[in-house]
């Protein structure tokens, strides 16, 4: 436990260092929230008369917004009902944001930072080869669950499927991207120009295991409400909370200069790089 | 009537009428998706394994289950039969059904039966039973420190590694949970 201590530690110093020689500057952001995002299957925990954040998103957005270029947060979040070995109701995530780039530009900056992480270990775990596999998901659907769910979508059958053949299959030794996300899966990501039926969104695997999120950003307001108000009927209609819609985000989204940014499990990075197969060996004080 | 959030490793279910026991649980939930609880399941009636999925808003029936305490009475061919010690109603077990506890079983033992529905699914015997080494090959003389093990019988047949210095005629004590020698109760 100690040792894995010491691991997050150095863990965090060295991504500080990435960040800083990058132009990145480290923020923080508000824990509560009157306005958690809105999002189909991620619920908020209720703090008195606020929400904790399930993630820092729609903060780091308004601070582009208001001209930050090149942001980052190592920031707690919380995601009710989330129990599990990959799983913990409260973990860090490390997100970050930069303006002037798509979800290809943050493909870069990933690359680069888990370069620098892995840079002065003396064992580095096979999954962090050089040599990364860029898959589009209507491939990966194809090949191991024999349907193409951007031509016809079934969020039932995409979730079940991801879990049970395609996520299994996937190489275990070496980093694995999966891109271009079907358009109802589209999050707070623009769609692709030029090729509406997919979103710009990617998710990195390492070992199997879904490590880290990025988009191209949604910049459009009009969009981004539409999309968050069909997910409060979708939430409705499931007996689930539906959160007040955040009006100072859709402001803010008109100003926001084409961005990208990422999340990414920053006790999952951790649990994997050193080895362990649960968030037990990297999370001292574990329900 | 169980949520899937409920569900964990151990938990007694039933499942199409049959009760069954989550053997190894797993919570999965893509970042962006709903979350799906993937659960190992044995039935309990029949022994077979199979796996499982539920999504958040499923339902899991409780299996009724109950356990009484009984009294072993006597071997009726190839049935054992026990008598409830509060009511005092017989109850039938096949040999099959029993197990390895059918070689461990005496005349007047207390144990347990799980019921599922008035049917009898399981027996807990106590955790140690005495028994009488009754066939083994001499150890020898003066080894009692060694942790060699050898092969002796029990009265019924049973096959049980002792220590070198079990001779015929000892009394030991057998751990029913795992079929293995405990420790030796008094010299043959």
């Amino acid at each position: 436990m100690i040792k894995n201590l010491r691991e997050r530690d150095a863990l965090l110093q060295s991504i500080r260092v990435f960040f800083h020689s990058e132009g990145f500057i480290e923020i923080e952001t508000p824990v509560r929230l009157k306005t958690p995002c809105m999002e189909l299957h991620i619920d908020a925990e209720p703090s008195g008369d606020h929400f904790l954040r399930t993630s820092p998103e729609l903060c780091h957005k308004k601070l582009l917004a208001c001209g930050a270029e090149k942001i980052f947060e190592v920031a707690k979040c919380f995601r009710q009902g989330e129990q599990g070995d990959l799983h913990n109701p409260e973990y860090t995530m490390l997100e970050w944001y930069r303006t002037d780039g798509d979800y290809m530009t943050a493909l870069a900056d990933t690359q680069n930072l888990l370069r620098k992480v892995v840079e002065r270990r003396r064992d580095v775990p096979s999954m962090f080869s050089n040599d990364w596999k860029i898959f589009t998901v209507a491939e990966v659907f194809e090949e191991f669950a024999g349907w193409n769910p951007v031509e016809e979508f079934d969020a039932d059958c995409f979730d079940f499927d991801l879990i049970e053949k395609v996520e299994p299959a996937l190489p275990k030794d070496c980093p694995v991207v999966l891109k271009d996300y079907p358009a109802e899966l589209c999050a707070l990501a623009r769609l692709k120009p030029g090729n509406p039926q997919v979103a710009e969104r990617w998710e990195l695997y390492l070992g199997g295991i879904e490590i880290a999120n990025a988009y191209s950003e949604l910049t459009d307001p009009v969009e981004q409400r539409a999309r968050f108000e069909k997910w409060g009927e979708q939430r409705l209609a499931l007996g689930k909370p539906v959160y007040d819609l955040d009006e100072e985000f859709f402001q803010c989204l008109k100003q926001m200069p084409p961005a990208c940014g990422v999340a990414l499990g920053l006790d999952r990075l951790l649990m994997i790089l050193t080895g362990a197969k649960s968030l037990d060996a990297v999370l001292p004080f574990r329900d | 009537m169980y949520s899937s959030s409920d569900l964990r490793k151990g938990l007694k279910i039933e499942m199409d009428g049959d009760p069954c026991v989550i053997t190894d649980f797993q919570f999965s939930k893509p970042g962006k998706g709903q979350a799906i609880y993937r659960c190992k399941i044995r039935n309990l009636s029949t022994g077979s394994g199979f796996d499982r999925s539920f999504r958040s808003g499923d339902k899991v029936k409780k299996a009724a289950l109950e356990s009484r305490d009984f009294t072993f009475s006597y071997e009726a061919g190839d049935d054992y039969v026990f008598s409830d010690n509060a009511t005092y109603e017989e109850v039938h077990l096949g040999a099959e059904q029993l197990g390895d506890n059918k070689y461990f079983i005496v005349e007047d033992m207390q144990v347990e039966i799980l019921f599922h529905n008035e049917k009898a699914l399981d027996v807990t015997l106590p955790n140690f039973v005495e028994k009488e080494i009754t066939d083994t090959e001499p150890g020898a003389r003066g080894d009692t420190t060694t942790n060699c093990n050898k092969p002796a019988r029990i009265d019924n047949g049973y096959e049980i590694a002792v220590p070198i210095f079990i001779n015929e005629g000892d009394i030991v004590r057998i751990d029913t949970r795992t079929g293995q020698y405990a420790d030796r109760v008094s010299k043959g």
